[in-house]
């Protein structure tokens, strides 16, 4: 086996109280995917942080092709042959491929000059991009591989990604496993963090896993399960999950009938003609790739924007296309939005005061002033129920982990009693055990009669937990399918655009 | 070398609440230097600026007096910027209560009955004077920053061109004033032989109604979610311009009964000068009391010495009225500063030359 490429010794890292690297030792050899595995806050982010030189080390020593160095910020990372696709790109919309490719190359070379190289880089590995269009036009799976030409223009010989498949479909996932792949045997390095263990096992050679900052496995994934990987993962064993009993859906209890919405922002996406009728019981999935008006569809059903028309939405056969998000609340919706913290949940309050949220008017408030008493009794309720992990109702909401704060934005929304639940992204960067209970809360809910509609880009746990599937793309919703009767491939063709067929037989 | 202000992970959230005692310190402090500048005995300047305006029970009953205007006014600019509304120009709704107030006690001075009737019309001339922002932003989307200040210069000529036009004393030897309001347009007092009238109260009364609507009601609730986080307002259904509109209105009514306790009190007619800008120096004091009310209540009376003991210097060691100007405008650098450091920590950092 050759040497590795880089190695880590005894990498440690503290924030505060927070000890966020334990002891991490790390090799990554030429030519080697190298999975970087791990939970929300098991510390990977801080350790690629430190190998890009975003962070320096408490302690412990960094070897790169048997050398030691110190790597002081990112430019001498990208000087040394490291480079770096961050999970949120660094691109100006209001630029063109090469302009922005220019930009983050910083050698003063003209785009126009760039343009050829762009193209090459791109062609030889397989990738599809335009240096002329502006990034504003580009779909997030085209803007990632920007992102990855940019830092491939450079000829890195170690590569990070950082969970990248999250915002791509099936086929653009496959198409960056064929680049990757390339990379390795031309001799590259490759470091790839993820939590999703399938990918994992299709893609990578070697994988170090961690857990709360420290090491807590090494393994082949090609012949490690991934209960196995999970395990290493959340230090305990899986319990089952997914849906058991068939859904017996009842009546509708939210339906859109042609909703039609323009963008309320540049760069948005118009909603064009959705029709959907869920039914009480079932759980329904929009998959689809992000930007292609998940955001706009959630809003319109949540009454954060209004329907040009009352009878474009129907909550329990109520058109209320024209009532605000708390009169729908009135009418039996509950909502989970997309951001946790500034949306679902006020940063600064404390779990008590966010439990009031989207209690209306009632039994917490009684003439317009807050009942203390019953309002911390429905917070203490959430965090039992939903196991959520916090210091108490007095915590406030920014000192909860991601996962827990989801747990407790769920709890309070279930816990209204809602008839319909909408959920966006429920289980998005979340860790397993805790995704793994959420989903469960979500089956039992609508095992008990509520309507669920989960908008997510997981289609993993669509296919897991969902009665049935649509699609949104570029605004348009296609017909759902039932889960049983479809594939991944099928929805993910359906996310890649190619949606006329289904679409305009609705 | 560059200056960077890098956040600090786990600002000391005790630290938050010293900070204006901080501020207060260092503004004592920097003031100490501004007087040896003028060449004045620091320690005398001191004790004649923050100590002696408290050694006799005049002096208390004027503290209280200058206290009341402040507090009234920063108890609505804190609701306001508890709910991320920016109401800068209490100054003006001061002045359009103090004439609404005022025309009151012109046209039916002479009826028992007419202190409330002008209190009244004192809030509904200030409420109404913070509409004009409230509408512009909810309607037109234009930024109250900047409307509630114009509109205070609006409201300060108002005000000239009645006291040297319409309503301007027949009897009064062409001075730019209205004629006396009668006694029974005016507050009563209540310590006789002081100034200090029944408008204290008032001030002292609306402490606990500003705690409780913001900590106790869901419309404080609403307040604190649309100021902290406007998405979480409207994803939860709150209605933002039902927001603002409230806290505009609440504000405006404070600043207007403000300015109708003070006309209807010290000053006892309509001038061309009624404020020594005290709803400007009412923000300094919302925020020196951290927007909380009982804060504010000690933050105005703080800033009432600055006002008393500013007089006292222009008198016993002839400093010029701009003392007062100058040790306000430190109490506020010197509590955003503060509030900075404690939040981020400046580091010095090589700028690198690609």
């Amino acid at each position: 086996m050759s040497a590795p490429r880089l190695e880590l010794r005894g990498i440690c890292k503290t924030y505060g109280t927070t000890r966020a690297n334990v002891d991490i030792d790390l090799a990554v050899r030429p030519g080697e995917i190298h999975a970087l595995l791990g939970e929300n806050g098991a510390g990977k982010s801080t350790l690629v942080k430190i190998i890009y030189g975003l962070v320096q080390p408490d302690a412990g020593e960094m070897l790169w092709e048997g050398r030691e160095v110190s790597i002081t910020d990112p430019n001498a990372a990208r000087a040394m042959g490291i480079g770096m696709v961050f999970q949120h790109f660094s691109l100006f919309e209001a630029l063109t491929v090469a302009e922005n490719i220019a930009l983050g190359l910083g050698n003063r070379e003209s785009p126009r000059a760039l343009a050829p190289r762009i193209l090459a880089t791109a062609q030889r590995y397989g990738l599809a991009v335009d240096p002329q269009r502006h990034v504003h036009h580009l779909s997030v799976g085209e803007r990632q591989r920007v992102e990855i030409v940019r830092c491939l223009l450079a000829a890195p010989r170690l590569f990070i990604l950082d969970e990248p498949t999250s915002v791509l479909t099936p086929q653009e996932v496959e198409g960056l496993f064929a680049m990757l792949r390339r990379l390795a045997q031309e001799g590259s390095s490759v470091l790839y963090i993820s939590h999703k263990l399938d990918e994992i096992k299709a893609l990578c050679s070697a994988a170090t896993v961690l857990r709360g900052g420290r090491v807590s496995g090494q393994c082949d994934p090609r012949v490690e399960t991934p209960t196995a990987m999970a395990e290493l993962m959340i230090g305990a064993t899986l319990p089952a999950s997914g849906r058991v009993t068939a859904a017996r859906p009842g009546a509708a209890c939210l339906e859109a009938r042609g909703l039609s919405l323009p963008p309320d922002e540049p760069f948005g996406t118009a909603l064009h003609d959705i029709r959907l009728e869920l039914r009480a019981g079932e759980i329904v999935g929009i998959a689809g790739v992000a930007g292609n008006g998940q955001k706009e569809l959630l809003a319109a059903l949540s009454g954060e924007r209004l329907a040009p028309r009352a009878e474009a939405v129907v909550i329990a056969g109520s058109p209320c296309g024209r009532m605000g998000a708390a009169a729908r609340r009135a009418l039996g919706l509950a909502f989970v939005p997309e951001e946790r913290l500034g949306r679902g949940a006020v940063a600064e309050m404390s779990l008590a005061e966010n439990a009031l949220l989207t209690a209306g008017a009632g039994p917490m408030v009684r003439s317009g002033f807050i009942r203390f008493a019953a309002l911390q009794g429905f917070a203490r309720e959430i965090i039992a129920r939903f196991r959520v992990k916090a210091a108490g109702i007095a915590a406030p909401a920014s000192s909860l982990s991601g996962g827990n704060m989801q747990k407790f934005i769920i709890g309070r929304e279930i816990g209204a009693a809602p008839r319909v639940l909408l959920a966006a992204h429920p289980t998005w960067g979340v860790d397993i055990g805790a995704a793994l209970s959420i989903r469960q809360q979500i089956i039992a809910l609508s095992d008990s009669g509520v309507g669920v509609l989960i908008v997510s880009e997981d289609l993993a746990e669509l296919f897991e937990i969902c009665d049935r599937i649509a699609v949104l793309s570029e605004g348009r919703l296609s017909v759902p399918l039932a889960v049983r009767q479809t594939t991944m491939d099928e929805i993910g063709l359906l996310m890649g655009g190619l949606h006329e067929g289904r679409a305009h037989a609705a | 070398m560059r200056l960077r202000l890098e956040a600090r992970p786990q600002p000391l959230r005790a630290m938050l609440w010293l900070s204006p005692v901080i501020a207060v310190i260092a503004s004592v402090l920097a003031s100490a230097g501004l007087f040896a500048l003028l060449g004045r005995d620091p320690l005398v300047a001191l004790y004649n600026m923050f100590v002696a305006p408290l050694g006799t029970v005049l002096g208390l009953t004027e503290l209280a007096l200058k206290a009341t205007p402040l507090l009234l006014c920063a108890i609505g600019i804190a609701i306001g910027c508890r709910a991320n509304v920016w109401n800068i120009g209490a100054e003006g709704q001061f002045t359009i209560g103090a004439i609404c107030g005022g025309g009151v006690a012109l046209v039916w001075g002479d009826q028992p009955w007419v202190l409330g009737p002008m209190l009244l019309a004192g809030m509904a001339g200030g409420m109404a004077w913070a509409a004009i922002p409230a509408f512009l932003r909810t309607r037109c989307n234009a930024h109250e920053i900047l409307t509630t200040l114009m509109l205070s210069y609006v409201a300060v000529q108002v005000l000239g061109w009645l006291v040297h036009g319409p309503w301007q004393d027949p009897e009064g030897f062409n001075f730019p004033q209205t004629k006396q309001f009668s006694d029974n347009a005016t507050l009563p007092l209540l310590i006789e032989g002081a100034r200090v009238n029944i408008g204290a109260l008032f001030a002292l009364a609306v402490v606990p109604m500003a705690w409780l609507l913001l900590g106790r009601t869901m419309t404080g609730y609403r307040i604190r979610v649309a100021g902290f986080a406007p998405g979480a307002a409207r994803y939860a259904g709150f209605s933002g311009d039902g927001v603002v509109w409230f806290s505009l209105l609440l504000s405006g009514a404070l600043a207007g009964l403000a300015g109708i306790c003070e006309v209807a009190g010290p000053v006892g007619q309509l001038q061309p000068v009624i404020s020594p800008g005290y709803g400007y120096a009412a923000i300094i004091v919302a925020f020196l009391g951290r927007l909380n009310p009982v804060g504010i209540l000690f933050a105005a009376l703080l800033m009432a010495l600055v006002y008393l003991g500013g007089e006292g210097l222009q008198m016993s060691l002839q400093l010029p009225q701009a003392a007062t100007g100058v040790i306000q405008g430190m109490l506020l650098f010197f509590l955003l500063a503060a509030d900075v450091l404690i939040l981020y920590r400046p580091r010095l950092v090589a700028v690198r030359h690609a």
